[in-house]
């Protein structure tokens, strides 16, 4: 360990030029040919198979691999592709240790799942790697169709929408097409700038124009999108961030999201400042693509702290053990309290039947640097008066929202999981039903 | 501790595991390292008569693979000995001479001419070899010329050949029999009445493992060609225990000891050879894919097993399911099982449900929580499920008792054996005596 990743304070630049890119090199190398073959000899192409169950985009997994098995990595991908777009990226970044991979029926024999995730990354991998893109759209239908956020759920309602002959125009805020894609996983987990590549991919299939650094709310109102298109698909994830009121430590306070996104967009991770003790609060996946990120940038002590019980926590084991092998100590069942010279105080919890209660007893952390990961929040556009659901657009199960023409899925709608593939699922099964709608 | 010494027709060694006519009992060099690893005896690649035959040089095997490449069968276009004869000889004499209580059987292609079998057998029995194996086997290459499978295939030639062996030489005559026939019992027949001592089988299986589907090409190819070669390994084992348990229960073969040969790859498989009547067994593609330590694995598994059966020798169980090898209609009909699955093993894959749902008698039921329960009224044992299930012991086929109900038939089950023999189904039906 150098001296500059001892010295205290949020400084840059504290690892050699090679350490950085080793840390942020692939944490999970993809399949080479041959461990495919290894890999797909496992799978016993089960009947009604649990896997696909457990897959939001119900990916017909024993196909996919039955294909690998046979020697069409490309017929696989296309296999997968079918159901979910993003197929790639989701092989990437899907806790499929609570998925696909948790109902495999060798997880039940053996405790060794099929290694889906893994073997879907290598038949998509196969495939874009040739640039082929294996969908062909239908005639022109004459429709036209917006798509609010250029996220998983926006560019999966997108593909199948033009897939269906419609045009589609994608809007999103920000200045690159991707959401949580392209800025809120972590980096080790999407190298080589895929999210971008898989949209260049995706957009093959033509018809699709997206338009970014414009807002719903800002630039354009929801009326105005629903006189000028036949239908809107929203999908512009959450924008809001839970907000921790931390005492003290407000200098030191930052959020676990933005720093992910910074990470993200940065090209030179040596100029990117992180604190030598970090401690981030939360429980989540955000929560440990923020820890371990800190610790891959040379932070020299990160601490996960959670307010609740190590099972509660919302990151998988898979993700935990992974913070926990990264480096990074994670303290459950404790609640931040106020800043402290140099340092944040906090309470120990108990869950009872009546809720979560502090114990009255307190210990400090040492902290220059403090990410909270405590959840995102919808963020109503002004003007857009949508009926809500627990905080979220109320939809229906093909994603209709309370007004006509608007679809809504992904991370601000109400419903499933808010993870990538949750969302993708919900983009293509909501553009089936504006093509129906459509259609009629 | 069980005694696996063996005497086939004479032959001693410390074990009933010999290394077949092959590649690898192609030279002295192979066959010390066999014998180093434990091995009881060799066959010795077939020898043929100078000028000594040529190989290809591509490729000469193809292959069969299951899950994870492991090899489920070879085929080659390999042929015999591409060594000159003089070589070979010398070879066999100096490693016998430094084993000899390991088994030394040589294998011998010449001509159909009787002087050719007269003359390599005196070259032979200089070596000190303990006995020779006739090869009328090989399917592919010396056929063409008149030898191997072509005489194999013609009982006549079989028992010609043979009775100019015997009344040439002192040793042991064995002969090698081909499978590419359509009964095994007439080329069996043929070497006992030619006087052979014993045959070994099964020879490989004629075939073409794969086509290279851009070359559009036999495998192996050669320049673009191919050509059919012999099948070996675990994929023929049926096969050969088929003909073994033909020759072994039939009235004109049931005396000739048998070598039995074909696939097999664990301590297991000679077993069931040796349960059939074969008095050793003969391993190839196992060594070709695993190499010579494998026979460390066979002898202590059939070691242990012998021990536990409480068999002091294989002779104690040699032979012992011939009996039990019988024709279709002496079956009883009157044996009613049922699949049953063991909740506790099942890992819920459904495979049993596809297998009888889609291809047998929709005998399996399956519950919205992935229970798989046989549907007894339905089953009509045929197995499948038990076969296709991934987990050993998970399906087992349970015997009703005679008075038990049979579901699916509506009949009770009888004590008594009934077979089709005197089934009122039957047009030639016999009355019971």
């Amino acid at each position: 360990m150098g001296a500059t990743q001892r010295q205290d304070g949020i400084v840059a630049g504290r690892l050699s030029p090679e350490a950085y890119v080793e840390n942020f090199t692939d944490a999970y190398p993809p399949l080479d040919p041959h461990e495919a073959l290894v890999a797909a000899d496992r799978c016993y192409f089960c009947h009604d198979a649990p896997c696909i169950a457990a897959c939001p985009t119900e990916i017909d997994i024993p196909l996919f691999i039955r294909q690998i098995q046979a020697g069409s990595p490309k017929g696989a991908a296309k296999t997968i592709l079918n159901q979910n777009i993003l197929g790639g990226m989701c092989a990437r970044v899907c806790p499929t240790e609570t998925l696909c991979e948790e109902a495999c029926v060798r997880e039940l024999a053996e405790g060794k799942p099929v290694q889906i995730g893994a073997l879907q990354r290598f038949a998509t991998d196969t495939l874009m790697a040739t640039g082929e893109h294996p969908f062909t759209r239908a005639d022109p239908t004459g429709k036209i169709v917006a798509v609010i956020g250029a996220g998983p759920a926006g560019l999966a309602c997108a593909h199948r929408l033009a897939l269906h002959g419609h045009k589609v125009v994608v809007v999103d805020g920000r200045a690159k097409p991707g959401g949580l894609n392209e800025y809120g996983i972590a980096s080790y987990k999407t190298v080589d700038n895929f999210a971008q590549a898989e949209i260049d991919w995706l957009m093959k299939i033509g018809g699709i124009r997206i338009e970014t650094g414009a807002m719903l709310g800002r630039d354009f109102t929801l009326d105005e999108l629903r006189h000028d298109y036949d239908a809107v698909f929203l999908g512009m994830g959450l924008s809001g961030v839970n907000a921790l009121m931390l005492d003290g430590a407000e200098d030191r306070l930052g959020n676990a999201v933005d720093f992910i996104a910074t990470l993200r967009q940065s090209d030179d991770l040596s100029r990117l400042p992180i604190g030598r003790r970090v401690v981030v609060i939360g429980g989540g996946m955000t929560a440990v693509d923020a820890a371990v990120q800190s610790k891959l940038l040379g932070a020299q002590d990160v601490t996960i702290v959670y307010r609740r019980s190590q099972e509660r926590m919302g990151a998988s084991r898979h993700e935990q053990d992974h913070a926990t092998a990264s480096g990074v100590r994670l303290v459950c069942n404790a609640m931040p309290v106020r800043g402290v010279e140099g340092g944040v105080e906090f309470e120990y919890t108990q869950e009872t039947p009546d809720g979560l209660h502090g114990t009255g007893e307190t210990f400090t952390l040492a902290a220059d640097q403090v990410l909270r990961a405590i959840g995102q929040t919808y963020g109503e556009a002004p003007g857009a008066v949508l009926d809500l659901e627990r905080g979220k657009i109320r939809v229906d199960t093909e994603g209709r929202t309370s007004i006509a023409s608007v679809w809504a899925g992904g991370d601000c709608a109400a419903g499933g999981e808010d993870l990538t593939v949750t969302a993708v699922a919900e983009g293509r099964d909501a553009a089936e039903s504006i093509h129906r709608a459509l259609s009629a | 501790m069980a005694d696996l010494r063996n005497d086939f027709v004479g032959i001693k060694s410390p074990n009933p595991f010999w290394l077949a006519s092959a590649p690898p009992t192609d030279k002295e060099y192979n066959v010390r390292r066999a014998f180093e690893a434990g091995w009881g005896g060799v066959v010795w690649k077939t020898l043929g008569l100078d000028p000594h035959i040529v190989n290809v040089n591509g490729p000469r095997y193809g292959v069969i693979h299951g899950a994870d490449r492991r090899v489920l069968g070879i085929n080659n276009i390999e042929l015999i000995t591409d060594r000159p004869l003089e070589t070979n000889l010398r070879e066999i004499k100096a490693v016998k001479r430094d084993w000899p209580d390991r088994a030394m059987v040589v294998s011998l292609m010449v001509p159909c001419e009787e002087v050719c079998w007269t003359d390599i057998l005196r070259d032979v029995e200089e070596t000190g070899a303990d006995g020779v194996e006739l090869n009328f086997g090989c399917p592919h290459g010396m056929s063409e010329r008149g030898m191997g499978a072509a005489v194999g295939q013609v009982p006549e030639y079989i028992e010609m050949v043979a009775r100019w062996c015997k009344a040439a030489t002192r040793m042991p005559v064995i002969v090698k029999l081909t499978p590419n026939i359509t009964d095994i019992r007439y080329p069996a027949r043929a070497a006992l009445a030619g006087g052979a001592d014993a045959v070994s089988l099964i020879n490989t299986v004629s075939s073409i493992t794969s086509v290279n589907l851009d070359l559009m090409a036999p495998e192996p190819t050669i320049d673009g060609k191919g050509s059919h070669g012999g099948y070996c390994g675990p994929a023929v084992k049926p096969i050969a225990l088929n003909m073994v348990a033909e020759i072994a229960r039939d009235a004109q073969t049931r005396t000739i000891p048998i070598s039995g040969i074909g696939g097999v790859t664990t301590w297991r498989d000679a077993a069931e050879f040796i349960a059939l009547g074969a008095g050793n067994v003969q391993v190839c593609t196992a060594a070709m894919t695993y190499g010579f330590k494998i026979v460390q694995e066979m002898i202590a598994g059939l070691s242990d097993w012998m021990d536990e059966k409480g068999y002091a020798t294989t002779e104690d169980f040699k032979g012992m399911a011939v009996p039990n090898v019988t024709d279709w209609q002496y079956l009883n009909l009157n044996y009613v099982t049922k699949a049953r699955i063991d909740q506790d093993k099942c890992i819920q894959c459904g495979r049993c449900y596809a297998a009888c749902e889609d291809t047998s008698h929709q005998a399996i039921s399956m519950s919205a929580d992935r229970k798989f329960d046989v549907i007894d009224a339905e089953c009509v044992a045929c197995n499948l499920c038990v076969n296709v299930c991934p987990v050993d012991g998970c399906i087992t086929m349970e015997e009703l008792a005679p008075g038990a109900l049979d579901e699916r038939t509506g009949r009770v089950v009888e004590a008594a054996h009934g077979d089709w023999t005197g089934h009122p189904n039957n047009p030639g039906a016999v009355a019971a005596e």
